[in-house]
């Protein structure tokens, strides 16, 4: 390995580069609106700060905690779109803060950014979302059929691993829970699973080796039938899975199969249940 | 008199990435109570960010591929400062791993014949990894998680350890606060298990999350555990750079693995430049041939920007330093140019690269099936940390536990892509399943609740002190501006010594912090908390830094630029000495055993 010539100073060539990019930013003050409160109680207050090209809504929210608000309270991990722990509502609509860009909202405004209204708030922009975290373990878990392979391995074509692929991009960001009428509105959180919960049940029904049969579960515990296919979760997925029409109406479709076929119960009685 | 809650596990799992919770997993199967501890949420862990895949010697691609080969591969990478029953160990170990994910629901891309299908990465000489897209880490961490579930493991989500506690010199839990209302928990425990992750928060330009500050290395540090090798940080070659919001944000190296290549400015391709002497013979000497090898041709070698991460983030480095870098200060990595070969390409990139393209697409307004993406180096993961027995994961002090990033050994002077995720399966089944064993052996702990107080007061402080003095985040940033400017990519004695005496100042500075508001939810009284973490393995990377007067794997001194066979045989180790200060010891690495041996001179044609 040839040695990088010395530089003076010597701080890394790459920070120093890094520096001088930065100083050519453009840069300009901005308006927002930041939910502050504990356990329900809260308001709007407003804040200004700095931004540059690029910046996404937690990065403000971010520099607002470090220069102005040190026990601002917010979740973040990835800041990259794939840990789903910085959800909250920004001008109303339910997002991933570290996946909006100032420069897609309106510049002649504050934006605001308030926690997920659809689950017990806790202070700031943070919701207490263990519920969902309770939910899943109801669910029955993943049940392979016996190894293909002397092995102990399984033979699974690309195409039947792409068809639930979708499902598994999930983030558990909670952003179809948050928008969820059924839960948001109606607070049915006892007898319905929400969006998040049925692409997981669809990813599981799906799965090319699992042999459980979770319909029953579905229509009885889970509430599938109260989900009318208004695609509201399927609009704020920030990973584009199409909830609605992949996972709940296929769902659905197989629920009925299983509860309104006479036919094929007089077969399930005979032969025992079957997979569909 | 502290108030806490006090919880009784007989295996307490410290982090619930791929490697706590895979621990966890494997205590639980042996009908033990097991708790499980993790700043953030469950599911959130940095694992979910890897995106190459996992390695694992299956030979489902190429059947030359075996145990062997990975654990040559792996010591090669490491520059043989590798503990190499660890690094045996995880070769043979990563197939079953890899199979019993599968058998607990995850799923992986296939071969035509339907088995895991495996591509190339830097520095494995067969296609090694199992993926699924470019979105492995969070397959692997959802599936651990949602098979975890159903396995009696109690969860203590967004729950921090402030402090571990010993009853004489073996381990007896940790002191605890848990994030939403501030209120401390004692965890009385047999067997701890530290899986926490990395130490990407020391710097500014990192793929790291605010959680990875080190924890597990300075609890284990002031709890007597030694450290190790804690001057190997990688810095992986591709992190995005502009705009300067997503700076150090991860680009695989799966785009290089599919094809991707770097360029300069003059839309050279700089790699061929400079391929180190140990990989000329496996290393392509033409475009074409680095081409064919992305394409499976199992005659063709690998092209140069698929030789280890320390050398390309030197060669990038290099390329910025001598004025061929991109407008933004970094090099280009190329992936569209694949259309020139491919029929279908933006289609073809889409699939194998999908959160690439969405990354890119989103926040900085970039088709990477039509341009090329500028990069950069960024703090990506440590190869150092607690020093552990080989078999059993077990540190220093008896019943405490490390695995995943947060241990020391299976990497040496530098970690193989995909050798992570592999890694946080091998060990934390290891770690779990041994952990377990020393809980069902060891007698019941008793807990100082004079230290425990202690520890209440000292955590309270920030809230204590007058108001005028500094908050947090100045000090944190103070901290990563000096790690990355003298502690970075490239060193040199004089840039780390001062970079000690600023350590040493913001020891003072981070013990007078004041955070404003209550214990609830207060990510500024968390950051106050983190500090000490962060300052303890800053200056073990430092110290370790300093007196390794040479350059090898993922450390490079400016001063000291050739690899030295005098510091070839021993791994720096650090403690706390008996004055409380930081000491540090070379140790020697043991011979061999000639099985071993002979695999390393037999691959090393």
């Amino acid at each position: 390995m040839t040695a990088p010539a010395s530089a003076p100073g010597a701080v890394d060539a790459y920070t120093a580069a890094q520096a001088v990019q930065d100083a050519s930013v453009g840069h300009g003050a901005r308006s927002f609106r930041l939910w502050r409160g504990a356990d329900g109680s809260g308001a709007f207050t407003d804040y200004t700060t700095e931004v540059n090209e690029g910046m996404v809504v937690l990065d403000a929210v971010q520099q607002i905690q470090a220069e102005q608000a040190n026990d601002l309270a917010v979740r973040w991990n990835c800041k990259a779109g794939k840990c789903g722990s910085c959800s909250a509502e920004i001008n109303g609509k339910p997002k991933l803060m570290c996946m909006t860009r100032l420069d897609d909202l309106p510049a002649d405004e504050p934006v605001t950014v308030e926690p997920m209204r659809a689950f017990p708030h806790v202070r700031d922009l943070v919701t207490d979302v263990s519920w969902n975290f309770r939910v899943k373990p109801r669910i029955q878990p993943f049940t392979p059929r016996a190894p293909d392979a002397p092995d102990g391995t399984w033979r699974i074509d690309q195409r039947d691993v792409e068809r639930v692929q979708e499902f598994r991009k999930c983030i558990e960001c909670f952003l179809c829970q948050d928008v969820c009428h059924v839960l948001r509105d109606h607070h049915l959180h006892d007898e319905f699973i929400g969006p998040r919960f049925l692409v997981y049940a669809a990813a599981l029904e799906m799965h090319p080796l699992d042999v459980a049969d979770r319909r029953s579960e579905l229509k009885e515990d889970f509430g599938i039938g109260y989900c009318n296919i208004t695609k509201c979760c399927t609009k704020v997925c920030p990973e584009h899975i199409t909830i609605t029409d992949n996972a709940i109406i296929p769902l659905k479709e197989r629920v009925v199969d299983r509860h309104f076929d006479p036919l094929g119960a007089l077969v399930r009685l005979v032969r025992g249940p079957r997979k569909p | 008199m502290a108030e806490y809650q006090t919880v009784d596990h007989d295996v307490l799992v410290v982090g619930a990435g791929g490697a706590g919770l895979r621990a966890a997993i494997e205590a639980a199967a042996s009908g033990l109570s097991v708790g499980v501890v993790c700043k953030s949420l469950l599911g959130k862990a940095h694992t979910v960010m890897a995106e190459g895949g996992v390695a694992a010697a299956l030979a489902n691609v190429d059947d030359r591929d075996s145990w062997r080969v990975h654990f040559a591969d792996t010591m090669r990478g490491g520059q043989y400062l590798n503990n190499w029953r660890m690094a045996e160990l995880h070769a043979r170990e990563a197939p079953a791993r890899v199979r019993e994910l599968e058998a607990w629901g995850a799923l992986f891309d296939r071969t035509a014949d339907g088995r895991i299908l495996q591509r190339n990465f830097g520095g494995h000489r067969y296609p090694r990894l199992a993926h699924v897209g470019d979105r492995t880490g969070l397959e692997m961490i959802r599936t651990l998680q949602d098979h975890g579930i159903h396995k009696g493991i109690d969860v203590h989500m967004e729950c921090t350890v402030l402090t571990l506690l010993r009853d004489g010199e073996r381990i007896a839990g940790a002191f605890a606060y848990d994030r939403e209302r501030g209120r401390f928990r004692l965890f009385r425990a047999r067997a701890v298990i530290l899986a926490t992750g990395g130490v990407g928060r020391a710097f500014s330009i990192t793929s790291n999350s605010w959680e990875y500050t080190g924890d597990g290395h300075a609890l284990a540090y002031l709890a007597g555990a030694a450290l190790q090798d804690m001057e190997f940080v990688q810095f992986h070659p591709t992190g995005m750079i502009w705009p300067p919001s997503v700076r150090g944000i991860l680009v695989t190296e799966g785009v290089r693995g599919e094809g991707g290549v770097l360029r300069n400015r003059d839309g050279k391709r700089f790699m061929f430049e400079d391929i180190p002497e140990n990989y000329r013979a496996q290393t392509a000497d033409s475009e074409e041939e680095g081409w064919r090898y992305t394409q499976g041709d199992k005659d063709a070698r690998r092209p140069p920007e698929l030789l280890t991460r320390d050398h390309v983030a030197r060669m990038i480095v290099r390329e910025v330093k001598e004025g061929r870098g991109s407008p933004h200060g970094g090099v280009y990595l190329d992936i569209s140019w694949i259309k020139e070969r491919l029929p279908n390409a933006a289609e073809h990139i889409r699939k194998k690269l999908p959160s690439m393209y969405h990354q890119f697409m989103q926040l900085a307004g970039i088709d990477i099936t039509k341009e090329a993406m500028e990069i950069g180096p960024t703090t990506h993961y440590i190869m150092g940390g607690i020093r552990v027995d080989g078999d059993t994961q077990m540190s220093t002090v008896p019943g405490l536990f490390a695995c995943g990033e947060c241990a020391a050994g299976l990497h040496g002077a530098n970690r193989l892509g995909g050798n992570s995720l592999s890694d946080l399966l091998v060990f934390g089944q290891r770690a779990g399943e041994h952990a377990a064993r020393f809980a069902r052996n060891a007698a019941a702990v008793t807990i100082d609740a004079g230290e425990v107080d202690e520890e209440a007061s000292r955590a309270l402080a920030p809230f204590a002190r007058a108001s005028g003095a500094e908050g947090p985040y100045q000090v944190q940033e103070s901290l990563q501006t000096t790690m990355q400017n003298h502690v970075g990519i490239v060193r040199t004695a004089h840039e780390m010594e001062r970079a000690l005496g600023e350590i040493e100042s913001l020891k003072q500075r981070a013990d007078r912090v004041v955070v404003p508001g209550n214990r609830e939810f207060n990510p500024g009284w968390h950051t106050a908390l983190d500090l000490r973490h962060l300052l303890i393995v800053s200056e073990a990377i430092t110290r370790s830094a300093l007196a390794r007067k040479e350059s090898r794997g993922g450390h490079f001194r400016d001063d000291f630029p050739e690899k030295d066979a005098a510091f070839a045989g021993f791994n720096h180790v650090t403690r706390t000495g008996a004055d409380g200060t930081m000491q540090l010891t070379r140790e020697p690495i043991p011979a061999m055993p000639a099985e071993l041996a002979a695999i390393i001179k037999e691959m090393q044609s």
